[in-house]
């Protein structure tokens, strides 16, 4: 480290002089990134990519995407590794924080980098070619990447929570357009037992889910501008009761404790259950179950909105590069970062996938423009909310799952289970908030 | 990472001592040299994988160390070949019993109800596999047909890896799929909502647990039964005893140092089981059924790791295992026991 460290400082004084001079130096990584940029064939560097997708739904289109690109650049060797997503961030820390065995490039949450950042364990990525056209991103997936004023990744795909509900049951009961507000539902949703005598809407019993009906009345998790701690604020409060109530009304199903995500997923795909709240890394799973009946069963709709707005969390994956990897990689990273996020990858990956695409440009290529699952999607992506990025954004979620499990599941008072998350944010998660 | 020293030398003033005959280290040097030149290895690598571990585990829990200031500086690499380093304004340090007082007056965690937790989890487990255990121990050291079958057969449990168990359990208890609530449905029973309370859910994670601790016990308390002499029973036949007094005056009393050992070994293992809770129940409901390790790793490890209250966690939980051995061993000693 400290030799490396030497070199690094002497590079980076060389850079400086060089851009003093105002002079092409031939030694800048700049120019070898052009140098790439002119024949790709010269490049030459094997990287390891940890793929956080899951290795069923998602994996293969990217391993496709890996072989489009090395037909590219045939000397880049593209170790991909499936890690699954529940594991890789301590899975990715341990060995970061051990300065070895992490993988070049990693495929982080929205609400990883920020905290990955703050840790020292990626790249920053200003100056690079790779946000030359920042503009191109949508502004919302690329603010995760912000950390401290600097960029630490490149969006990847970008999601939010929806409505998905299941057209033939909505047909069969005779509702025409998919509710949009928490109080259609309520009617939709006993037309629907009534009519087929079947389950209505599933609401997952994790903090993730309740934050659309939190976002429903203007409420928030936190409000990291003021550094104040609002979770258990009457916004907050008010939209957690809604779900609540839909619970308790016999309205949405009793979730179960454990396993919950698993029971939803299996009930709606077996088509017992007519509504779901998710987002759109499901649809690959649920048009191949053969018990749902493909994609033109699957309605997509904005998340249910309460008094104040309807949105749901800005969900998504970002493309970063581990601080760890040595220089001389970078040309071969940034190349391949560069392809996996360009217009037309991200294309593919919508129409093999149906995930969003994060560039405004690639929202005007015809696949993506003729993809079904894309285009319903889109509104649900302009109304998303972005969640706070900042580095103990991952924690707010494990008092927050709790919560969920003590209000739906368990049936507290909605005010009393987010004083207690308010208490743990205030002593473990965000010392210096205020109440 | 820097290791710290934390030596503190305290000058002891030197006695003056005429020449003694040689301490009793000395003789027991010139006359087992070879016997100490023989345990030397296995004290170096005790000390190297325990006694350092665990002497930087103690110290760590008195400090505020967590992975965001580890590093005393924070280095960030960028693209264009800069590396900016900046001073951890917030680098660890030497906190006292911070760690302490903050995890036992409830500050942060929950270690007073996990505590208790464990301890219903662990009397319950052991309690019952051990019953379990004895009672099947029992019937299988009589000569039957199709004994040895018996036997494999009850130590299946243990020959599947316990993450394979402990999955198919949870699903077994899941409530919309699950052939436990498909069986009471099947005699028109409620199927019950298992994990939504805090008793049904531990109570899965005690039937998990005792299914996969009874073979252990069974083939540590057969070992103990064939160390019977067998004419203690006939002498007690002889003196017209029923099974029940010769279970009770034989057997129990015969199996008495397996018995101890077992039940010291089951405690310390069910309390420190970590898969069983993590994997069955995942703490649910809403983190109520987590005992002292899972807690301790949940606190620890979920977002930015803590590894001094991870450390703070791990003390406590051999304090009060520390504790226990010493009374167990103490109230064995009281029966007369040499153990």
């Amino acid at each position: 480290m400290r030799i490396r460290s030497v070199g690094m400082i002497a590079t980076a004084l060389a850079v400086a002089l060089t851009a003093a001079a105002c002079s092409g130096n031939d030694k800048s990584s700049t120019s070898s990134d052009k140098k790439a940029a002119t024949d790709p064939k010269s490049l030459s560097a094997s990287l390891t990519w940890w793929d956080t997708s899951d290795p069923k739904n998602e994996g293969p289109a990217f391993q496709e995407l890996i072989k489009k690109f090395n037909a590219e650049y045939p000397n880049v060797k593209v170790d991909y590794q499936s890690v699954p997503f529940a594991d890789a961030q301590n899975k990715f820390k341990t060995s970061a924080a051990a300065k070895s065995g992490a993988p070049d490039i990693l495929r982080a949450e929205v609400a990883w980098v920020p905290e990955l950042a703050s840790l020292g364990y990626l790249y920053n990525l200003d100056g690079s070619e790779l946000l030359k056209d920042e503009s191109d991103f949508l502004a919302t997936p690329m603010s995760s990447n912000k950390f401290g004023g600097k960029t630490y990744g490149v969006p990847q795909v970008t999601d939010s929570l929806a409505l998905l509900y299941n057209k033939k049951m909505f047909a069969a009961a005779g509702i025409t357009a998919a509710p949009k507000t928490w109080a259609e539902v309520k009617t939709a949703a006993a037309t629907i037992k009534s009519k087929t005598g079947k389950q209505a809407l599933f609401i997952n019993s994790g903090g993730y889910f309740l934050l659309p009906f939190i976002y429903g009345e203007g409420g928030d998790v936190v409000d990291a501008a003021a550094k104040k701690i609002t979770v258990n604020g009457p916004q907050a409060v008010a939209g957690v009761k809604i779900a609540q109530d839909l619970v308790k009304d016999g309205t949405a199903v009793k979730p179960p404790a454990n396993d919950a995500y698993g029971n939803m997923m299996t009930l709606f795909k077996e088509q017992k259950v007519a509504m779901i709240i998710n987002g759109p890394w499901e649809v690959n799973n649920i048009k191949s179950a053969p018990t749902f009946g493909g994609l033109e069963n699957l309605g997509v709709a904005p998340v249910p909105g309460g008094s104040a707005k309807a949105g749901g969390p800005v969900g998504g994956h970002n493309y970063t590069i581990w601080s760890g990897m040595p220089q001389e990689k970078v040309p071969a990273a940034v190349a391949f970062v560069k392809f996996m996020s360009s217009p037309e990858s991200q294309a593919f990956l919508a129409e093999k996938l149906g995930l969003l695409p994060t560039r405004t440009s690639a929202y005007d290529l015809p696949a993506v423009k003729n993809n079904a699952t894309v285009a319903a999607f889109k509104p649900v992506l302009d109304s998303a909310v972005a969640r706070p990025w900042i580095p103990e954004g991952g924690q707010f979620f494990g008092p927050m799952d709790k919560m969920a499990v003590e209000v739906l599941v368990q049936n507290k008072d909605p005010k009393a289970s987010l004083d207690t998350v308010a208490k743990t944010y205030k002593s473990e998660v965000v010392k210096d908030y205020s109440n | 990472m820097s290791t710290a020293t934390v030596g503190r030398r305290t000058p002891t003033p030197e006695p003056v001592r005429e020449p003694a005959p040689p301490g009793r280290l000395r003789r027991s040097w010139d006359k087992h040299w070879y016997a100490w030149a023989m345990v030397t290895p296995v004290v170096i690598v005790l000390s190297v994988l325990v006694f350092y571990p665990l002497a930087r585990g103690i110290y760590l829990s008195f400090t505020d160390l967590t992975e965001a200031n580890q590093q005393r500086e924070l280095c960030t690499p960028s693209i264009t070949g800069e590396l900016t380093c900046q001073a951890n304004p917030n680098a660890w340090e030497f906190v006292g019993l911070d760690n302490y007082i903050q995890v036992l007056s409830g500050q942060i965690g929950q270690f007073w109800p996990q505590f208790w937790t464990t301890i219903i989890w662990t009397v319950t487990c052991v309690v019952f596999t051990y019953g379990i255990g004895l009672g099947l121990a029992v019937l299988l050291n009589r000569p039957m047909r199709g004994r040895s079958f018996y036997r494999v057969l009850l130590i299946l449990p243990w020959a599947v890896p316990g993450f394979v168990s402990a999955f198919s359990w949870r699903f077994m208890f899941n409530h919309d799929f699950g052939v436990v609530n498909a069986l009471l449905k099947a005699v028109g029973l409620d199927p019950v909502h298992w994990f939504d309370d805090k008793w049904t859910a531990l109570s899965t994670a005690i039937i998990t647990n005792i299914w996969l601790g009874v073979p252990f016990m069974i083939v540590s308390l057969l070992g103990g039964l064939t160390a019977i002499p067998a004419e203690l029973y006939e002498a007690a036949t002889i003196d017209g005893a029923t099974p029940w007094q010769k279970f009770k005056n034989v057997t129990l009393p015969g199996l008495r140092p397996v018995s101890m050992t077992v039940l010291l070994l089951g405690t310390i293992w069910t309390f420190n089981m970590f898969p069983i809770i993590f994997l069955v129940t995942r703490g649910q409901p809403a983190g109520q059924t987590e005992i002292l390790v899972t807690g301790a790793y949940r606190a620890a490890f979920e977002g930015i790791r803590n590894y001094s209250l991870a450390s703070t966690y791990g003390v406590l939980i051999l304090s009060i295992l520390l504790v226990f051995s010493v009374f167990y061993r103490r109230a064995l000693r009281k029966q007369g026991e040499v153990w």
